[in-house]
């Protein structure tokens, strides 16, 4: 099975991301800001990371940007999922190496179709 | 409202071939319950009743527009459009090569995300269609459908599936909540009303036909017709492509499955 961590700050998110992708037979993790997420990567990498930009500690941007520097690092897909939903935003995190990008609010059929984009489904 | 809904589903195989099921009354009521209020009648049953008497064009274009499926999204399913890249385009590049000239039909097109997908694909192409004309017809019997797919205006949960984001950044424009495709693609596709039911002897002839999730809506009958009826506007080497749950079973002998690749068909002999 493949192995999903699902990084954001917010709770709600964490649950409703993880029931969706839960359903889609993903085996799912998660994390509430970069620092705890590049800590639980170091540990064991997984195969795609749905990635918040704005958290506390350490946002998702920067956490991109460690996380292409650890040991197997560019192995993961990365998903950003944020309510950022402007073309420059976007643009940075696709030029920071994110793999495809969620714009806020998601739902079931988006997140299956972005899951299918990177080649995960 | 038993009787006024068998009349609403005889009009509706008689004007536009779809067959509603005996039991999906409550749909029915539920999708045209927006009609009585613009329609101002006193209910459900009262607007049926007035679809039999009068012959108000707006009336018996919204019912069927209220009860058709609009459902569609970018590149859908996905197989057929990498078949549509990797398969017939390079097939069609060699069989028009002298006239250098190809064209598409969208039947049954919706909010125009298939051929707009059709459309984004050509572009990436185009550096092998450099002196092709390429040219997409696009038809739906929705007027509400089809206005929107001229706009070429999405909203994010539209660009959000079935649109990688590359694409999204390479073809749209931010606009307010919405976003929208560049001018030079919405330029490529010709959106015209079309009811598969009427005369399209005129349209052809064409080279490739996307006939997806349309035909599910009529009766077996119905379908082998259209589809022979496709078969007639099309050259005698064009591609068919049908939705994904789709197949030609039973659906008469003017089409047949490519022989290797599932997923197109060709015209038969
Ligand atoms: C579910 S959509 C399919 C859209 C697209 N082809 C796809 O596969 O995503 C079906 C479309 O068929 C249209 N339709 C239904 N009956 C029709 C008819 N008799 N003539 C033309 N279009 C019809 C509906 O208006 C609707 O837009």
């Amino acid at each position: 099975m493949k192995q999903i961590l699902v990084v954001d700050d917010s709770a709600v998110i964490r649950k409703i991301a993880r029931r969706i992708l839960d359903g889609m037979r993903f085996e799912t993790s998660e994390a509430e800001d970069g620092a705890k997420a590049l800590a639980a990567c170091a540990f064991l990498m997984p195969d795609a990371i749905l990635l918040d930009w704005n958290m506390p500690v350490m946002d998702g941007f920067e956490f991109l940007r460690q996380l292409r520097k650890l040991p197997g690092g560019t192995r993961p897909k990365v998903v950003f999922c944020t309510t950022e939903n402007d073309i420059t935003h976007i643009a940075r995190a696709m030029h920071a190496g994110a793999d495809e990008y969620i714009m806020k609010p998601f739902d079931k059929q988006i997140l299956q179709s972005k899951f299918e984009e990177i080649g995960l489904v | 409202m038993i009787s006024a809904y068998a009349s609403l589903r005889t009009y509706l195989k008689n004007a536009a071939g779809i067959v509603l099921d005996a039991d999906r009354e409550y749909m029915a009521e539920s999708r045209l319950a927006p009609l009585v209020r613009k329609f101002d009648v006193s209910s459900v049953d009262a607007l049926l009743a007035r679809l039999n008497t009068s012959n108000d064009p707006r009336l018996r274009q919204d019912v069927i527009e209220a009860m058709t499926t609009n459902e569609t999204y970018f590149f859908r399913d996905r197989a057929p459009f990498d078949m549509f890249e990797n398969l017939v385009l390079p097939a069609l590049l060699e069989q028009r090569a002298e006239e250098r000239a190809i064209r598409v039909w969208c039947a049954g097109c919706s909010t125009g995300q298939e051929p707009y997908s059709l459309a984004m694909l050509l572009d990436a192409n185009a550096r092998r269609l450099a002196g092709w004309r390429v040219e997409i017809l696009a038809t739906d019997i929705s007027t509400a459908a089809l206005d929107s797919a001229r706009q070429g205006s999405y909203n994010q949960f539209e660009v959000q599936r079935g649109l990688p984001v590359s694409q999204l950044l390479r073809y749209f424009v931010h606009e307010g909540s919405q976003w929208r495709l560049a001018e030079h693609l919405r330029a490529r596709v010709d959106f015209r009303e079309l009811n598969m039911m009427s005369d399209f002897s005129a349209l052809g002839p064409f080279d490739l036909v996307f006939c997806r999730n349309i035909l599910i809506y009529f009766d077996q009958a119905t379908k082998i017709d259209v589809l022979r009826r496709v078969a007639n506007v099309c050259r005698p080497d064009a591609f068919l492509v049908l939705g994904a749950a789709e197949t030609l079973v039973g659906l008469g002998n003017a089409w047949k499955p490519h022989a290797i690749h599932r997923g197109v068909n060709i015209r038969a002999a």
